[in-house]
């Protein structure tokens, strides 16, 4: 800003007495400058010294802290000091400063070093974390069963309003950008398969890729991933916030049950909506496939209908859709455990938030490699 | 800055506030002296923090004229206005800290800010300076926020917005949620700090036994407008709010605890 503004320090020396005479603009600003200059001074030891501050015509906080170290640099080397010369107005800053006494800051926490052993350690640190990090999304999976299972002794406890809040939230409101992106993926692996396929002669069989793969995968996968992005994070956040904000704590106190007003009705409500959602999306999937087909193949509607017809059998509908309730638990269920886990920060909060997206998508893919085995085993 | 020794270093006139159809505002007008302490007091949800908001530039009045050092602050563009900013410093309601840095960090934010080129040691140096001036333990400056107590953060959002020494420092509800004694200490605190800074202080507060301890004047935010004197002028003003306010219960106690002990800032706990 002021880079103009200037502060001096001469040193002189008379009948065996050292004097420092400081001068100008003692201030934040001229800081670096000051302590540059004065690192480069020779102090005397063991000598009579004078700080005379008759120059020194504006003084804040940094120019006294500055003045008063340099006094205290000096006694140290046995040196008897004697300040002088200060002008009245400025002495009740610099007995400010000196009341909180000198100071010798300790090094803020820097990174470990990377080293070997740290490195190392690092790996430990993070294996140990994963292994309590899954020991303890275990344990609340277990505590969620229990509040199931409480609720199906008294399913009177269900409230409805709640459900059929989450429903619309993440269900209904997530409907057009489901439906965009699952069209839009149609149309990508149409043009894809067509491409390859053409070599071959058998542009026909596009249509099977597009039915095996969009009703078996790719349906309920863009919509758990995209759901795990736009609802997950949100659970997350949500109750995440309201734990900064102790409203859980305030939920406790007046007798109710966190798990069963916050968690039940976003679990109970994905695992209703996402298999809507994946039906929306296979059935748009398979528009924008279609629509593919046709514009690049000259395959019509009804030829590419006959042609699915043909290709599918019930199980390749129904592989896709009965997976959609264990996706949806999964994301309900990470994204409501990273909110629970939120300290009392609001940086906590957006740290979980990220990693509550990226660990329902993890677990989600894990799950459906899963149910690929399981499916392979049972040739369906 | 040297100008003649009564000048109002902020100076607002006919300023307007509207939140959709609610007038908070209405031709607001209210000079701040240079080394006085100004407390503003207003019913809750009178508009005292939109004041303070409107005046540091956070919001941006329907109508009016903000002033601060002689300087329209409406008219400026974003880059003199940062030029003005670290003549000022802000301390909000629950310290506002940044979570992700400890109270030296928080400290040095503004230092590194304008004056990168001073070293990291003597970057270190002046915020245990400033840790020590706000009256914070020494280890204080290595903690996160969420380690500290309210009074504790208060302390430490001070010593964040005296980190560049500025000549106005704006508080808003500084001794809310302190016990007593904290408040008391928060209180001399800010007078000692203004005794040796030479601050401005313009203080936004529930407070009444802050107002008796350390303000020059009080400004009373009434009706949309604010009401501006010395504590003996409105404790003989008669609009009906001003009444209750000041010869309520609790006022009437603040009175007594800063008559009994007027030179040292002695104060009587609050009725409970």
């Amino acid at each position: 800003m002021m880079a103009s503004v200037a502060a001096t320090l001469t040193q002189s020396e008379e009948a065996g007495r050292f004097i420092f005479a400081a001068a100008g603009q003692w201030l934040v600003a001229t800081a670096a400058e000051i302590d540059r200059r004065l690192g480069s001074l020779q102090l005397p030891t063991g000598k009579r010294v004078t700080l005379d501050l008759a120059g020194i015509d504006r003084l804040d906080t940094a120019g006294a802290w500055l003045l008063l170290r340099t006094e205290h640099d000096l006694a140290t080397r046995g040196n008897a000091v004697e300040m002088r010369n200060l002008r009245p107005n400025f002495a009740p800053l610099l007995d400010q400063v000196r009341a909180g006494g000198m100071v010798s800051p300790a090094p803020h926490p820097r990174p470990a070093h990377h080293t070997i052993s740290g490195f190392l350690a690092r790996i430990g640190e993070v294996s140990l974390g994963l292994v309590a990090r899954a020991y303890s999304l275990l344990s609340f999976f277990g505590l969620i069963c229990i509040t199931i299972g409480g609720l199906l002794l008294r399913p009177y406890r269900l409230k409805l309003t709640p459900l059929v809040a989450q429903i619309e939230q993440t269900g209904v409101n997530a409907l057009p950008i489901v439906g965009l992106l699952s069209f839009l993926i149609g149309v990508v692996l149409a043009y894809q398969g067509a491409d390859q396929l053409r070599r071959f002669g058998a542009e026909i069989y596009t249509v099977n890729l597009l039915g095996a793969g969009i009703l078996r995968e790719l349906g309920v996968l863009m919509a758990a991933i995209i759901i795990a992005g736009r609802s997950g994070s949100a659970f997350t956040a949500q109750i995440g916030t309201m734990r900064v904000n102790e409203e859980i704590d305030a939920l406790r106190t007046i007798g109710l049950d966190p798990i069963e007003v916050l968690v039940i009705p976003r679990l109970f409500g994905l695992m209703l909506t996402l298999p809507m959602l994946t039906l929306c999306a296979n059935v748009l999937g398979l528009v924008g496939g279609c629509l593919m087909a046709w514009a690049s193949l000259g395959i019509t509607a009804p030829q590419f209908l006959r042609q699915l017809q043909a290709s599918l059998y019930a199980w390749t509908f129904w592989i896709g859709l009965i997976k959609a309730p264990f996706f949806a638990f999964i994301i309900a269920l990470t994204g409501c455990y990273e909110g629970f886990q939120v300290a009392r920060s609001a940086e906590s909060v957006g740290r979980l938030t990220t990693l509550s997206v990226v660990e329902a998508i993890f677990l989600v893919i894990v799950a459906d490699a899963g149910f690929s085995i399981v499916f392979s085993m049972l040739r369906i | 800055m040297a100008k003649q020794a009564v000048e109002a270093i902020i100076r607002v006139r006919g300023l307007v506030n509207r939140f959709g159809a609610e007038t908070v505002h209405d031709g607001l007008d209210l000079d701040v002296v240079r080394g006085e302490v100004l407390g503003v007091v207003g019913g809750s949800g009178s508009g005292k923090s939109v004041l303070l908001r409107t005046i540091v530039g956070l919001n941006r009045p329907a109508a009016g004229q903000v002033e601060v050092f002689g300087r329209d602050l409406l008219e400026m563009s974003d880059r003199q206005r940062r030029v003005l900013e670290n003549r000022w410093g802000v301390l909000f309601q629950d310290g506002a800290l940044f979570s992700s840095l400890t109270v030296a960090q928080n400290i040095e934010v503004p230092l590194k800010e304008y004056y990168g080129r001073i070293p990291l040691r003597l970057m270190d140096e002046i915020s245990a300076v400033k840790v020590g001036m706000v009256g914070l333990p020494e280890d204080a400056g290595q903690k996160y926020p969420s380690q500290l107590s309210g009074g504790m953060r208060k302390r430490a959002g001070l010593a964040r917005a005296l980190a560049l020494d500025p000549e106005i420092v704006f508080l808003d509800e500084p001794t809310a949620g302190l016990d007593p004694i904290a408040a008391g200490g928060f209180d001399e605190l800010i007078r000692d700090l203004k005794g040796s800074l030479g601050l401005t202080v313009f203080m936004v507060t529930h407070d009444l036994d802050s107002l008796f301890a350390i303000c020059d004047r009080v400004a009373v935010l009434i009706d949309k407008k604010l009401r501006v004197g010395t504590l003996e002028q409105l404790l003989k003003d008669d609009h009906p709010w001003i009444h209750a306010y000041f010869h309520g219960p609790r006022g009437r106690t603040a009175q007594q605890g800063d008559a009994n002990a007027p030179a040292k800032s002695k104060r009587t706990p609050a009725p409970a």
